[in-house]
């Protein structure tokens, strides 16, 4: 089966948040609150339980391309909807205890709501921090690739409401070529910080949810070299097995004082 | 297909409103009369309009969440590890013979760790009921499947150990009872070694930078501690023996050195264990765990109290450091300076290969 992807670029991105409203609908989740948060016209700030597509506002003190702003100071104001990574190798997938998280048949990282116990061990082993415990539910959420959409032949709701082709849907290899010609366009239009976010060099070993960005990692709030947890097993269990085998050697030794 | 969660159900309308309303009207207000926003929750940069910061990442909202662990957590982990060391405790007693008495008390102290432990970790869920799915399968890749698999073999073998124990006890002897109590024992000692320290993986496997990055010092950290309250409340219990004393003494020295490692190694990833509440929580607990039991039990050796105050003392500590390495992954997780650091310098990890840059 081939691997679907998202294809994400804040490029063409207008911010009109049609993504995060479609998600919201098609998947029935509740509100996040309503609190201002002073950051631009982001009053969502981060991913979570009962956000799964998030529109990021960057306002920063840097020119954009040869835009022309008016304001004495070099601005510019870009867009990106931030999504679960659905990684080659996910945190919360190995994580899992319960064996609720599974990769589909897309390639994809779903959450069995059915099976999850609420554990949390998912949260804190997603390096993207992603995923989040809906504390009325007690169960870990996210993003689901719209599974249901795509097993009916549907592409998933925020890349079909998207009204710029800023979130694109397609097979991975596809997307990635995409990606690279879209980002070599860029830069031959003067974007010369224009890059493919898709850490394929760590443990994570590649996203299926790519980003075109423009500048660094960070200023997104993408790790810039996401790893997966399970890449500290050996060591841990190698000092805590030595440790335990340390303290049994302790106690023998002690009855001889 | 998907259980869609709940609404909160609160409408947001009346108070709520009206106070969003007010605070949005403050905003504006002070942004007017000051060129700037200082309230909470809002980023100023001598502008009205907040600008995000390559350092703290995204209007320095955090990258990652933090744990949703509550208070049960912590203290599991001291009653897992104090279960685990007093099987190994009763287990070497046994194999050479000392106090049978004692042996009894270790393997009543491991089967009281076993009894308390799961409820401590259900009343954690989100879904206590669903307990059972964490016996679903078993992922070796997962360090909390291998603990709850852990914690059911041991709280199987010590319980049969102890079963065992008490029916030879009252003479009913047998050679089948017998073998049967020695293979609970060895069971529960080796489950109990492995209970003892996974909780130090399960932390160090994690994407939380001040637990991952302690990989190698929270195993000897949660180990040593283990054992000194281990032997201190078989101390309390009345074996003021030198066996006790001895391991007790070890496991102080241990606390005291990986407290000195730490404050010497001075690395960014652990400014969580140096700043704010958890700091108090840490120092308190290494003088608790280290300095104190060290003075009291070489140089008040002779004072018949200096060794069940130093117990007291290690075991109240123990679970401080366990509360403070908690606390520590919550700030951790909000720091998004430091993560973005370590990833840059690509000191992290490299375990697998190296960490290429994006």
């Amino acid at each position: 089966m081939a691997i679907s992807a998202f294809l994400t670029d804040p490029s063409i991105c207008i911010g009109c948040k049609a993504c995060e409203v479609a998600c919201k609908e098609w998947n029935q989740l509740p509100d996040d609150g309503f609190e201002w948060s002073g950051q631009s016209y982001d009053n969502t700030r981060a991913l979570g339980a009962s956000t799964w597509r998030h529109v990021l506002f960057l306002e920063q003190p840097q020119p954009l391309g040869a835009q022309i702003t008016g304001t004495p100071e070099p601005f510019r104001w870009q867009f990106l909807s931030d999504v679960c990574k659905h990684c080659a190798n996910a945190g919360c997938l190995e994580a899992c205890p319960t064996g609720a998280i599974l990769r589909t048949e897309f390639g994809s990282v779903f959450v069995q709501p059915d099976v999850c116990n609420g554990c949390g061990y998912c949260i804190v082993s997603c390096p993207f921090g992603v995923i989040d415990r809906n504390e009325q539910e007690g169960l870990a959420f996210k993003c689901t690739f719209c599974y249901d959409r795509q097993v009916a032949g549907l592409i998933p709701a925020c890349a079909k409401a998207c009204p710029t082709q800023s979130i694109q849907f397609g097979e991975i290899s596809e997307l990635r070529e995409r990606a690279g010609a879209r980002v070599q366009l860029l830069q031959e239009r003067g974007y010369a910080d224009a890059r493919v976010y898709d850490p394929r060099e760590t443990s994570v070993g590649g996203i299926h949810a790519l980003f075109v960005i423009l500048g660094r990692p960070e200023d997104y709030n993408f790790p810039p070299a996401p790893e997966i947890p399970t890449v500290h097993l050996k060591t841990a269990w190698t000092y805590a097995l030595a440790s335990a085998a340390v303290l049994l050697l302790t106690v023998f030794g002690a009855f001889f004082l | 297909m998907s259980l869609p969660p709940k609404s909160t159900g609160e409408k947001f309308t009346g108070e709520k409103l009206k106070a969003s309303e007010e605070r949005l009207d403050a905003l504006r207000e002070e942004a007017l009369r000051t060129g700037a926003v200082t309230g909470a929750r809002v980023t100023p940069s001598g502008s009205p309009f907040p600008q995000t910061v390559a350092e703290t990442g995204y209007y320095g909202n955090p990258v990652l969440k933090k744990p949703v662990w509550k208070w049960q957590v912590p203290v599991y982990f001291l009653a897992g590890g104090v279960a685990g060391a007093s099987a190994a405790i009763a287990f070497a007693a046994h194999v050479l013979g000392r106090d049978p008495a004692l042996v009894r008390a270790a393997l009543w102290i491991a089967l009281g760790g076993a009894i308390i432990s799961p409820p401590l970790l259900i009343f954690d869920l989100g879904r206590p009921s669903r307990f059972w799915n964490m016996l679903r399968v078993f992922k070796l890749q997962s360090p909390m499947s291998v603990g709850a698999w852990t914690l059911m073999a041991f709280s199987f073998a010590v319980g049969t150990a102890v079963v065992c124990e008490e029916i030879v006890l009252r003479g009913y002897s047998s050679s089948l009872l017998l073998g049967v109590g020695w293979a609970g024992e060895a069971g529960a000692m080796l489950t109990g070694l492995v209970l003892l320290s996974y909780t130090s993986v399960l932390l160090g496997a994690t994407a939380i930078p001040v637990w991952s990055e302690n990989r190698r010092v929270l195993p000897v950290h949660f180990v040593a501690s283990a054992l000194g309250a281990s032997a201190g409340i078989l101390e309390l219990a009345g074996y003021l023996i030198p066996a006790t004393n001895g391991m007790s003494i070890a496991a102080a020295g241990v606390e005291t050195c990986v407290a000195v490692y730490i404050a010497m190694r001075g690395r960014a990833v652990d400014a969580p264990l140096r700043t704010g509440r958890v700091v108090w929580m840490i120092r308190v607990a290494v003088g608790l765990t280290g300095q104190a039991p060290l003075v009291l039990r070489i140089f008040f050796a002779h004072w018949p109290a200096a060794r069940p105050i130093a117990s007291v003392c290690f075991i109240l500590g123990a679970l401080l450091s366990r509360y403070g390495w908690m606390a520590a992954g919550h700030a951790s997780s909000r720091d998004s300076k430091t993560l973005f650091e370590i990833q840059r310098k690509g000191t992290t990890t490299g375990e697998t290969k190296a960490s290429a840059k994006i």
